[in-house]
């Protein structure tokens, strides 16, 4: 198999970052604090340059969907390896409500209009956790998906995947094109190394918004209220376990 | 001299490719450095390992160009890396600046091509490193008072004397040596010359017990009749003194920034404990003595570092530099000391102890207002360059 990939990279809050609830309770602190590569894109724009080094593929194409900021982790990909990059301009509120199905709408159609073979993205944003774009995608394309991928190999026209799975591991041969979302353990992410900063410099980030892509941004979901997790109470000491289980039926618990 | 507009807004934002270079030192640093830091310390362990990775991302040859193995990258560039690699491995961090500053660097400015192929080329993968040897037992501020000796024997150079101080010796491939051909030319006799290590006739001294940095290696070099090519002279003859005082302003840079590194460790280190510590029923944070002296060392540690990349700025742009270099030296081996010295103070009796990293900054704080010049020379130099603006 040869041809094109797609990589989904998203801008996160720096996963050492303490995060903090905005006084309105509109969502968290964003201005002025530290953002990053997701890790699980990272391990996936690792992956798609592993697999272009083994040249089992040609050409690596990172994604990102957001404001301005958002070219700075597509230059991390590029940096780490990948070939160019797509800016999918998305700002203001529309950012703010942007969400795995709006995103994995862009992502098919920039798959239809780049005629990507293979889509790898992260398994889930370290922000919102959901879980969700890579499946989404592959539904819209109608695409197999390979997702908790700890392990990924190109076999002809097929893909074989290692799954990590509640049960252990799953191993799945998938047609392409696909669908694959990285898990922790399918590699560790190399360091942008200082030539391949300087040769990124020179690659194409491409402007593209939505509209151009046919993609309505519209939410369908509406965030009331954010809140901090509520602080951790004191414990407190039993004697007996029938004090306990009394407690545990009082509080409602069993 | 003053700084264009761009460079200025340089200041205030680093570049993107800055930014990610950065990044990766500090994530290297983060996952690799701080890890084994306390250990390679411990042992005097040099880190092989972590030269080589180091050498991979491409900090070992910053500003050399591409085509010789280089990152091609600006001076800038090289003490945001220096910074980062030191905040989390001292040693680390004077390896690789004694690599990049003090041996590829007068290579790169005053080698020919021929030069620059044999003896750079192999030092930028962090497989290879080099050394500088200016210092001797008998002189170190008063490097032109050298008396280590060349003379030329038919077609090779022959060197003799005892260099000290050395840092790398035990773990580099190649030295530049300091030596006079003419003692009564005074520093007007000293030339550069190439040696490769290890070599005949050339050998070293024991490994020097240091306080601080102990996972690089210092000793001292000595030369018994050694005898190299007469092509291994570095530059041309008699402009030895002069390589050595333009690589030292470039050099001073690179601890500048070990410095920052340091200091940054040290600032780290007693902020988090100051949040965690609590003591008369609040986080010792709240207590306005630990504010004033995080306040403080917050501001030694930044200014030092606009002075240092002012300097790298200027240098950058090729403009004169000698002045902002040894003030960004002075400043910034002053603020590692201070912090280092604050940063046990808070930590109180945990500072003393190798349980917490405060000690070990402390110690490797303390060389950098020692080696590259002392901040007693850090003076003088900035000094007369003042009087000179002046006209004095």
């Amino acid at each position: 198999m040869s041809g094109r990939v797609l990589v989904g990279v998203k801008r996160v809050i720096d996963y050492a970052v303490k995060i903090r609830v905005k006084p309105d309770h509109t969502g968290v602190v964003t201005d002025g604090v530290k953002h990053s590569m997701n890790p699980f894109c990272e391990i996936a724009v690792e992956e798609a340059v592993k697999l272009k080094e083994k040249k089992l593929i040609k050409e690596v194409v990172a994604v990102s969907c957001g404001p301005q900021q958002s070219q700075e982790t597509i230059r991390t990909a590029l940096a780490m390896g990948a070939d160019r990059g797509i800016h999918v301009e998305v700002s203001g509120k529309d950012y703010d409500s942007l969400g795995p199905l709006q995103v994995s709408k862009i992502l098919a159609a920039l798959a239809k209009k780049e005629e990507a073979q293979l889509i790898i993205l992260g398994k889930q944003a370290i922000d919102d956790d959901c879980n969700q774009t890579g499946q989404m995608t592959a539904a819209l394309l109608d695409w197999p998906q390979g997702t908790f991928a700890s392990e990924v190999s190109l076999e002809a026209e097929k893909i074989k995947v290692v799954r990590e799975i509640d049960g252990g591991l799953e191993t799945i041969k998938i047609n392409t094109p696909a669908v694959l979302t990285a898990d922790l353990r399918l590699n560790t992410p190399r360091y942008a190394t200082l030539p391949n900063i300087m040769k990124a410099k020179k690659k194409k980030i491409a402007n593209v918004k939505p509209a151009d892509l046919g993609v309505d941004l519209t939410s369908r979901l509406e965030v009331l209220r954010v809140d901090e997790p509520p602080q951790r109470e004191a414990g407190v000491k039993v004697e007996t376990v029938e004090d306990l289980v009394a407690k545990l039926k009082d509080t409602g618990k069993i | 001299p003053t700084l264009t507009r761009e460079c200025l807004s340089q200041l205030a934002e680093l570049p993107e490719t800055h930014q990610l270079l950065r990044q990766t030192c500090r994530d290297y640093a983060d996952k690799e450095l701080i890890p084994v830091a306390a250990k390679l310390d411990k042992e005097h362990a040099y880190p092989a390992k972590q030269i080589k990775e180091l050498g991979s991302i491409g900090v070992m040859a910053i500003e050399v160009p591409e085509d010789l193995g280089g990152a091609g990258m600006d001076y800038l560039a090289y003490c945001l890396a220096l910074e980062e690699i030191s905040r989390g491995c001292a040693s680390t961090g004077v390896i690789v600046s004694v690599n990049n500053s003090l041996y590829v660097g007068p290579v790169l400015k005053f080698g020919t091509e021929e030069q620059k192929k044999r003896w750079i080329s192999p030092f930028t993968t962090g497989e290879k490193v080099g050394c500088f040897a200016l210092s001797e037992p008998g002189n170190g501020s008063d490097a032109g008072a050298a008396s280590t000796m060349a003379h030329q024997d038919g077609d090779h150079w022959v060197l003799n004397g005892t260099k000290a101080w050395i840092t790398n010796s035990w773990d580099a491939s190649a030295v530049i040596v300091f030596a006079t051909t003419d003692k009564k030319l005074k520093h007007k006799g000293i030339s550069a010359f190439l040696v490769p290590m290890p070599h005949s006739g050339l050998s070293l001294g024991k490994k020097e017990d240091k306080l601080g940095i102990r996972a690089s290696s210092t000793a001292n070099i000595i030369l018994e009749d050694c005898r190299i090519p007469l092509d291994n002279m570095l530059g041309s003859r008699g402009a030895g003194f002069k390589i050595a005082m333009q690589t030292l302003d470039s050099g001073r840079l690179g601890i500048a920034s070990q410095a920052l590194g340091i200091a940054q460790a040290s600032l780290d280190c007693a902020a988090d404990y100051a949040l965690k510590r609590t003591a008369f029923g609040a986080p010792i944070g709240k207590l306005q003595a630990i504010q004033f002296k995080l306040a403080d060392m917050a501001v030694a540690l930044e200014s030092a570092r606009l002075l240092t990349w002012k300097a790298a700025l200027l240098r950058d742009s090729k403009k004169p530099f000698t002045k902002e270099a040894a003030m960004a030296k002075l400043s910034a081996s002053e603020a590692a000391t201070f912090c280092s010295h604050q940063a046990i103070q808070i930590l109180g009796g945990m500072g003393y102890v190798t349980d917490m990293p405060a000690e070990r900054h402390y110690r490797d704080a303390r060389i950098t207002e020692i080696y590259e010049g002392t901040s007693e020379i850090q003076r003088l130099v900035i000094a007369g360059q003042i009087l000179k603006e002046y006209q004095l």
